[in-house]
């Protein structure tokens, strides 16, 4: 505070000012980027949630039209012996392609008939097979069916395949034959571009050229008549995906588009996704055998690696001697829980396959394998509930007569066990979404069979989704994504557990 | 048969705790201090000791009988037909499908013979090996009745069979790393005596698909992992590029600057971040990011292949966010607080503190995390396998196709495989390589930190 400080202070405080404010500016900066950061990965959690959710949502339903067919004795059961196994052995294919062909008389040659049909899936025979196994008063009645459709029909009318916009015609349209090709003259306004198709008459065109008003198109499907049509009596049907970069072309699309408009074709819950094994055809696939093998190989590993990952925990926190043994064991805890898991898998391939001569593609291996992964983290786990259990309950125990071990097991153990139980949850969650390890003991087979026990071939639901994602049909990408949502939905449910646990029975001591 | 083994030793093992219970409450009758143990110990005693000598049985009379069972069942064929492996297996194929009535068409007479002796063997090694273990349970059971006296401190002795229990439990963890050493080391062995080691290091070509056909140039097959290596670690400096900013960011942030309301919204983002499996962020990388990231280039021009390194690298980064955030938060958080105290008192901001004085201080264990997080990337394997290619180029360019060591040991293991081709026993190779190349990771960055870390208190 003396003169020459007050004298000297204009031009300091001036620059000080700026460079503080430099320095606030830098500081606001630092700190964006720790807010930027966080934006960026949670915006990449968002992005892969929504991503995941948009292409698998749709694997959660599937079209099938409500046909009348009509089971008839003869085709099925002609003894009328009701014998299931007899029903069995009977014609469902026919009656139910008789029905679908009756929808579209119009179709007559034999190419188109054969095309009609390829909407269809190959499994709707089966379930109406099933159906009347189940319910055999079915047989010499008119029953309504439900008769799915082929993946990519079902794409196409779920909209994944192309957008499609439908405008009433407007004004009067003819067509006259022009050569091979067809003429379209309308008396409004033109509205029509190169690639629309005209519907009118029970027929269509597709135009190919609009130039000036006078539209040149080509059949897609006979008309019955060239006469002049009116308003109303016409429309366009405008694809956004132009025919070849579909697998549906333009006349199937059409025979699509008329189920829907006349209401056959329904989006119900597809219980097949949960209920059938993998299969080649897209829209028949399911995840059940993937989950039942998932469930087999999680429960050897759980069955192995508590038991053992407990005792564990226990000996080293409780009863271990300070020794080299002892040192050598924790210094291998801890680097097992750093192994790349494919290791794990090469060890399952060269020991539990090769030298053991277990069974390849077996949940047993599979969990064994899982179980030996898991296992530090159980044991780490483990470990951190029992130090958090103060050592006043111990000495308690000791002080009143128990022994040691009666003091671990009777008291210790027991209020340690929601924190392990808490480990062993997220523990097999890590399992349970664990895919390297198994591909090396060949888990990664084509199962269609759900297995039945723990030597049975079998593949696990992660597997099943990375066999499912090289798979070329659209129609098994969605399948994919619906089941990683599943296993989403498995590992969120396994981790919320674990934190109502940890939040119900955390005692602060 | 090992089930019926397993229902009897169960049953057993019961048997016995219940009749020792029962006689140390006879011979103790009344008097409540006779007895050294509480009468559940002697049951207990008494059911430790069938377990052991139960299983003990088992592990060595199971092996034995099985290949008993299958030097009967093979006997009937000539030793020559069956010398080989892979005729041994589909003989026995052909026996088990026999005897399980699955048989495809019609079975020869040797064929016929050898089930018959297959399935007298095995039924006599059934009924051998139960009979065997009853009778040695129930010995066992009497036995210990006998040694139920006041002098016997079972108690003890049970306690002394657990803590074995526990310190083989225990053991595990270093069985298991025995194993994973010596499955990989044998079958690398056996690879480097068809391949050179050196060549292995060193060379430039990774091609073993061609191994297999003679007629071809480069027909030995080449097995130079520098492609490889140089795959992975450009997959891993994308990825740690991606991860090593925002893992880092998030954490200085998390540590320093957030509220415990915004803590307790974004530390569980980053722990399902965490939570989803790679096999899912695989799917992603390569059906969403990798087309995005080749559209992209292609409006700027850029060639890019459709499973180029820039789109596995990306979302492995995001992979390990998690990992690097929440050992740094560690670490940060574990700077003490007198230091940020003493910073702020000189009048320095609190970017300036972190930057001068936090950030320095948990030097090491930041270190140590990358180190680990880079030992995380390079064994990754689902991303790569489903966004990466299986192309070896030795590229740095991150728009082309490269691959790993994690998807070269997939693909050579997954599908047919000889075990006796080089190209098999390359991926054991690969597979020692990834192994001890994680393990010196984890060590370095174990060293970093005891070494250089503060000792504050």
């Amino acid at each position: 505070m003396t003169d020459t400080a007050i004298s000297a202070a204009p031009r300091r405080v001036s620059d000080n000012a700026a460079l503080v404010a430099k320095r606030y500016r830098s500081e606001r900066r630092f700190k964006l980027y720790g807010i930027a950061a966080i934006a960026v990965t949670a915006v990449f959690l968002v992005l892969l949630f929504a991503d995941i959710l948009v292409k698998g949502l749709p694997a959660f339903f599937e079209h099938r039209m409500m046909l009348p067919v009509s089971v008839s004795q003869e085709a099925i059961d002609p003894q009328n012996s009701k014998d299931p196994k007899i029903i069995r052995t009977g014609d469902f294919d026919g009656p139910i392609r008789e029905s679908f062909r009756a929808m579209f008389p119009d179709v007559t040659s034999r190419g188109d008939r054969k095309k009609l049909l390829g909407l269809l899936s190959s499994g709707a025979a089966d379930d109406f097979r099933a159906m009347v196994v189940n319910n055999p008063s079915l047989i010499g009645t008119d029953a309504k069916v439900p008769v799915l459709l082929s993946d990519d029909a079902d794409q196409y009318l779920k909209g994944r395949q192309t957008g499609v916009a439908k405008i009433a015609g407007q004004g009067t349209i003819t067509a006259s034959a022009d050569g091979e090709k067809f003429k379209l003259v309308t008396d409004k306004t033109p509205v029509l571009t190169a690639g629309d198709i005209v519907r009118l008459n029970g027929g269509a065109f597709r135009v190919v050229s609009a130039d000036n008003g006078a539209y040149l198109a080509e059949q897609v499907t006979a008309p019955k008549s060239l006469d002049p049509a009116n308003a109303g009596a016409w429309d366009i049907v405008r694809f956004t995906v132009t025919e070849h970069n579909r697998r549906i072309d333009d006349q199937e699309a059409l025979w699509l588009e008329q189920l829907k408009e006349k209401g056959v074709a329904e989006n119900g819950i597809a219980w097949r996704f949960f209920s059938s094994g993998d299969s080649r055809e897209p829209e028949l696939a399911g995840i059940r055998g993937a989950l039942t093998g998932s469930i087999l190989t999680l429960l050897v590993t759980l069955f192995l690696c508590l038991p053992i990952g407990v005792a564990a925990a226990i000996y080293l926190e409780e009863f271990a001697p300070k020794n080299r043994l002892t040192q050598l064991i924790e210094v291998n805890i801890n680097n097992l829980a750093a192994v790349p898991s494919i290791v794990f898998g090469l060890l399952g391939l060269a020991m539990f396959l090769n030298f053991f001569g277990l069974p390849r593609s077996a949940p047993l291996v599979g969990g064994l394998v899982l179980a030996l992964l898991v296992l530090p983290t159980i044991i780490i786990a483990s470990r951190a509930a029992l130090r958090a259990v103060p050592p006043s309950i111990k000495e308690a125990a000791l002080g009143v007569g128990a022994s040691h071990q009666q003091a671990i097991f009777h008291h210790v153990l027991p209020l340690a066990m929601p924190g392990i139980m808490t480990g062993t949850i997220i523990g097999m969650a890590h399992a349970l979404g664990e895919t390297a390890p198994l591909l090396m003991i060949g888990m990664v087979a084509f199962i269609v069979d759900i297995p039945g026990g723990f030597t049975d071939a079998a593949t696990a639901l992660p597997i099943q989704i990375y066999l499912w994602s090289d798979l070329p049909e659209i129609a098994f990408q969605s399948k994919t994504a619906g089941a990683i949502i599943v296993l989403l939905v498995f590992l969120f449910v396994m981790n919320a557990a674990a934190i109502l646990l940890r939040k119900r029975f955390e005692r602060r001591w | 048969m090992s089930g019926t083994y397993f229902a009897i030793m169960a049953a057993l093992v019961l048997a016995g705790f219940f009749l020792g219970a029962q006689r140390a409450r006879g011979v103790r009758g009344d008097q409540a201090g006779m007895l050294h143990s509480l009468p559940a110990y002697h049951g207990l005693y008494i059911a430790a000791a069938v377990l052991t000598v139960m299983m003990v049985i088992f592990v060595v009379g199971a092996p034995l009988a099985s290949h008993y069972v299958v030097s009967q069942g093979l006997g009937a064929f000539d030793p020559s037909e069956v010398a080989e492996q892979l005729h041994r297996d589909a003989a026995l194929r052909d026996i088990q499908n026999l005897i399980a009535g699955i048989y495809q068409g019609e079975p020869s007479d040797k064929l016929k013979a050898a089930a018959a002796a297959y399935s007298a063997a095995s039924s006599l090694v059934y009924w051998g090996l139960n009979i065997f273990g009853v009778l040695a349970g129930a010995a066992v059971i009497f036995w210990g009745l006998g040694r139920i006296t006041p002098e016997l401190r079972a108690r003890n002795q049970f306690e002394r069979f657990v803590k074995y229990v526990l310190l083989a439990s225990s053991g595990v963890a270093i069985l298991t790393t025995i194993g994973i050493v010596l499955s990989v080391v044998f079958e690398a062995m056996h690879f480097f005596s068809k391949v050179s080691p050196i060549d292995f290091l060193f060379g430039l070509q990774w091609s073993p698909q061609t191994a297999m056909r003679a007629d071809q140039v480069g027909s030995s097959g080449a097995f130079g992992i520098v492609p490889l290596i140089a795959g992975t670690l450009l997959i891993t400096v994308i990825a740690m590029l991606v991860a090593g900013p925002l893992g880092l960011f998030s954490a200085i942030y998390m540590a320093e600057y957030a509220t415990p309301r915004i803590r307790s919204v974004v530390k569980p983002i980053l722990e399902i971040l965490a939570g989803i499996p790679t096999v899912v962020l695989g799917f992603f990388a390569a059906l969403t990011v990798a087309p995005l990231i080749r559209g992209w280039g292609q409006s700027f021009g850029l060639d890019v292949a459709s499973e180029s390194a820039l789109a596995a690298g990306l979302v492995m980064g995001m992979m390990i966010i998690p990992f690097v955030s929440s050992l740094s938060d560690d670490v940060i958080n574990a700077v003490p607080q007198s230091l940020r105290d003493g910073s702020y008192a000189m009048g320095a901001t609190k970017s300036e503190t972190i930057k001068k004085v936090v950030l320095p201080a948990a030097l090491p264990g930041i270190v140590s995390a990358f180190m680990l997080a880079i030992s995380r990337a390079v064994g990754e394997t689902m991303i790569v396998v489903m966004a990466a290619g299986l192309a070896a180029n030795l590229t740095f360019n991150p728009l082309a196709a490269v691959t790993t060591v994690t998807v070269q040991i997939k693909t050579l293991l997954v599908g047919d495989q000889e075990f006796d081709s080089a190209k098999t026993l390359s991926a054991f190779a690969l597979g020692l390589v990834l192994f001890f190349f994680t393990l010196a990771l984890n060590y370095i960055a174990l060293k970093i930190v005891q070494k250089y870390r503060e000792q504050y208190d």
